[in-house]
């Protein structure tokens, strides 16, 4: 392909092994992801077949959707068939080869926390992983996404992946963003905008002055929910604020290789003039605090709104928005901020980084979660709670009232035991607010870092704008 | 991986967009090291009761729907999490095909995997396959691969669109990984040349 090309044309280009006529292509994967839950028929696939992992240095496994979080994890996992798939990992782990962070491991955390702190995460990269989430690592310019169990025993057998190129679409959120406005707000009003199937189809590459003056971690949270648009992956350009996070991390390069990998990462953008299918632009300053009132991530409103009427929506979403609204126990035309909560939970590798611990620490800063709620903060990895411990954020949610847990994906999804009970109503960071997500019946606010610390204080959904 | 070449069956209608895979086969169910035995979980939280007992009118408990092997269903089907056990609870339940006007990117890919054919129609398509599903156990629905076309019970039929290599490998029951270890030197001299233009991967 000659012309201008987009900065995902690029990183597919360097990574095709072969093509068909048809335009099938054998994708090289740089960096395959493993955990728990969607490994173990892929392991156990290349045992029946007596295939071998093809590249074990390029593997990295660690367990975080089962895993418990509370303080005596030692003790073990109480039920049976989480511990019988953590040890399953723990034993392919071993007997393939790959790199492996175990539960006791200070350096164990969500797998899409720890490929990047640990360096695995690089621009230009292809990285996949058995979990929709992946997305999170195209904040690095790196074409990052999700696969199902067969693809993961592809990957793991042939270190590759057969696939048809997606079409390039652009995400730009143009300006400065205001006070109280974060990267989940950023990526939530996209997906208020598109809708969870807008990004069908595509890669997105978000770029926009909002999107260069975001942090990594910033980037890592709007990446990771381009899945719930819909998208394959999300895309962000490499700049300096992505070489200086990656330098110096385990497993990053060093020296002449640095060099080398610097020279080439700095040709990583879409040239002038490539050609996007499809282009989508916000004002930064037109993106308010947001929450989630219904169940589906598309269900996206400013906190200073109503509950909508299930009337206001066209076609099949209707009867999907009515749905909602019985589960949710919600009456259209009341104030987002009248509606009340039982519990807070901050984590998730959308927001359980430490940037994200900060933005709700400096909220809680001398306060208390409001009696009777239950409050947790579940940080990204066992490093990113090392470091909140030492900035003495740990102290904060620990005075405040929040229970300060151990690193795993947690009431996210609620495979552990951190669930919602039916009708608990919960302020959450995580990425789904799917009827059942968090624990069956369970009602799932999301929104920011800050707007659930500001929840937790009041006992309601907030505007964060109020307490700062 | 079975075949799939023509089917007809009992098509049940599930007009609710953007069932995700949480309600397809929710978390507690993922558990397991295996992938059988995950039909009696598909759609479970809406199928029984916490008690277990089951919700009568969900649709697949209705008589008429019990033996489905179609499904009819609302945009955007499948979309959320990654789960295969997605597919492989609607296999083991005994759907082998999924009518929609879109589903997500990750779970088209992953019926591929496991003999299920998603077949993607416009809305005019999916609303009069639609009717037809909620006729009932007597109205059978023909989903035909080889000529890419889904028959409604009174012989109207809609043509749809698939990726050839795709269903190249659905007509023959192919293995991926077979057809790709097949192409190993091509690995073999991509690993070769990557080791020079980016060594530190």
């Amino acid at each position: 392909m000659s012309g201008p090309k987009t900065l995902y044309d690029k990183i597919w280009d360097a990574h095709v092994v072969h093509e068909d006529a048809d335009g099938t292509c054998l994708l090289y994967i740089d960096r395959h992801l493993v955990h728990e839950v969607t490994s173990p028929q892929a392991f156990e696939g290349l045992r029946m077949t007596g295939r071998n992992v093809r590249a074990p240095e390029k593997t990295i496994a660690v367990p975080d959707h089962n895993v418990p979080t509370t303080l005596d994890r030692e003790k073990g996992i109480e039920n049976e068939e989480s511990r019988i798939q953590v040890e399953a990992l723990d034993k392919n782990a071993r007997d393939f080869g790959i790199n492996y962070y175990p539960v006791n491991d200070v350096r164990q955390g969500i797998v899409h926390i720890v490929g990047p702190e640990q360096g695995w995460t690089l621009p230009g990269m292809t990285v996949v992983c058995g979990d929709s989430h992946t997305a999170t690592h195209g904040a690095f310019g790196a074409l990052a996404h999700g696969i199902g169990t067969s693809e993961v025993e592809h990957v793991l057998a042939t270190q590759t992946l057969i696939q048809k190129k997606s079409k390039n679409m652009k995400v730009e959120i143009t300006g400065k963003l205001r006070p109280g406005v974060t990267a989940k707000d950023i990526t939530l009003s996209v997906i208020g905008a598109t809708g969870t199937a807008g990004g069908t189809g595509y890669v997105i590459e978000y770029c926009g002055e909002a999107i260069r003056d975001l942090s990594m971690e910033g980037r890592m949270t709007v990446c990771n929910m381009a899945i719930e648009g819909g998208a394959r992956a999300g895309l962000i350009a490499p700049d300096e604020k992505t070489f200086e996070y990656v330098m110096g991390r385990p497993h990053a390069p060093k020296g002449a290789q640095w060099e080398a990998a610097l020279a080439w990462w700095k040709t990583l953008f879409t040239d002038e003039g490539a050609h996007f299918d499809k282009v989508v632009t916000i004002r930064g300053e037109d993106i308010a605090p947001v929450v989630t009132w219904g169940t589906s991530p598309e269900d996206v409103l400013p906190i200073t709104g109503t509950v909508p009427a299930a009337e206001s929506f066209t076609g099949g979403k209707v009867g999907a928005a009515q749905r909602s609204l019985d589960y949710m126990g919600l009456t259209p035309g009341m104030k987002l901020t009248d509606i009340k909560i039982d519990t807070v939970f901050i984590g998730s590798c959308t927001n359980g980084r430490i940037e994200d611990l900060r933005a709700a620490a400096a909220i809680l800063k001398g306060k208390k979660v409001k009696d009777g709620m239950r409050a947790m903060v579940v940080p990204g990895s066992g490093l990113v709670r090392a470091q909140a411990e030492e900035e003495g954020l740990a102290q904060i949610f620990i005075d405040a009232g929040f229970e300060w847990r151990l690193a795993g994906c947690s009431m996210c999804l609620a495979m552990n035991p951190d669930q919602l009970s039916p009708g608990e109503r919960c302020a959450a960071t995580s990425n789904r607010n799917f009827e059942g997500r968090q624990g069956r019946g369970g009602r799932t606010h999301l929104m920011s870092p800050a707007m659930a610390a500001a929840a937790a204080v009041t006992g309601h959904l907030t505007d964060v704008r109020e307490m700062m | 991986m079975d075949k799939f070449t023509t089917l007809t069956g009992i098509a049940a209608p599930m007009p609710l967009v953007n069932i995700d895979t949480d309600m397809i086969i929710p978390k507690q169910f993922l558990k397991t090291i295996k992938r059988s035995g995950l039909g009696k979980n598909l759609f479970d939280e809406m199928r029984y009761n916490s008690d277990g007992s089951e919700i009568a009118d969900f649709i697949l408990n209705q008589p008429a729907y019990r033996d489905a092997e179609i499904l009819v269903a609302g945009d955007n089907f499948g979309c959320g999490s990654s789960r295969e056990h997605a597919p492989w609870a609607l296999l083991d339940f005994g759907i082998r095909c999924v009518v929609s006007t879109s589903f997500a990117d990750i779970f088209y890919n992953n019926c591929f995997k496991n003999g299920i054919l998603p077949v993607v129609l416009p809305q005019e398509a999916v609303d009069a396959l639609m009717e037809d599903a909620r006729k009932g156990a007597n109205a059978r629905m023909t989903v035909d691969l080889e000529s890419q076309t889904v028959t409604t019970s009174d012989g109207q039929a809609f043509g749809f669109d698939i990726d050839p290599f795709k269903k190249h490998c659905l007509l023959n029951g192919l293995d991926d990984i077979g057809l790709t270890l097949e192409k190993s030197a091509s690995i073999d001299a991509y690993e070769k040349t990557a080791a020079q233009s980016r060594p530190w991967v």
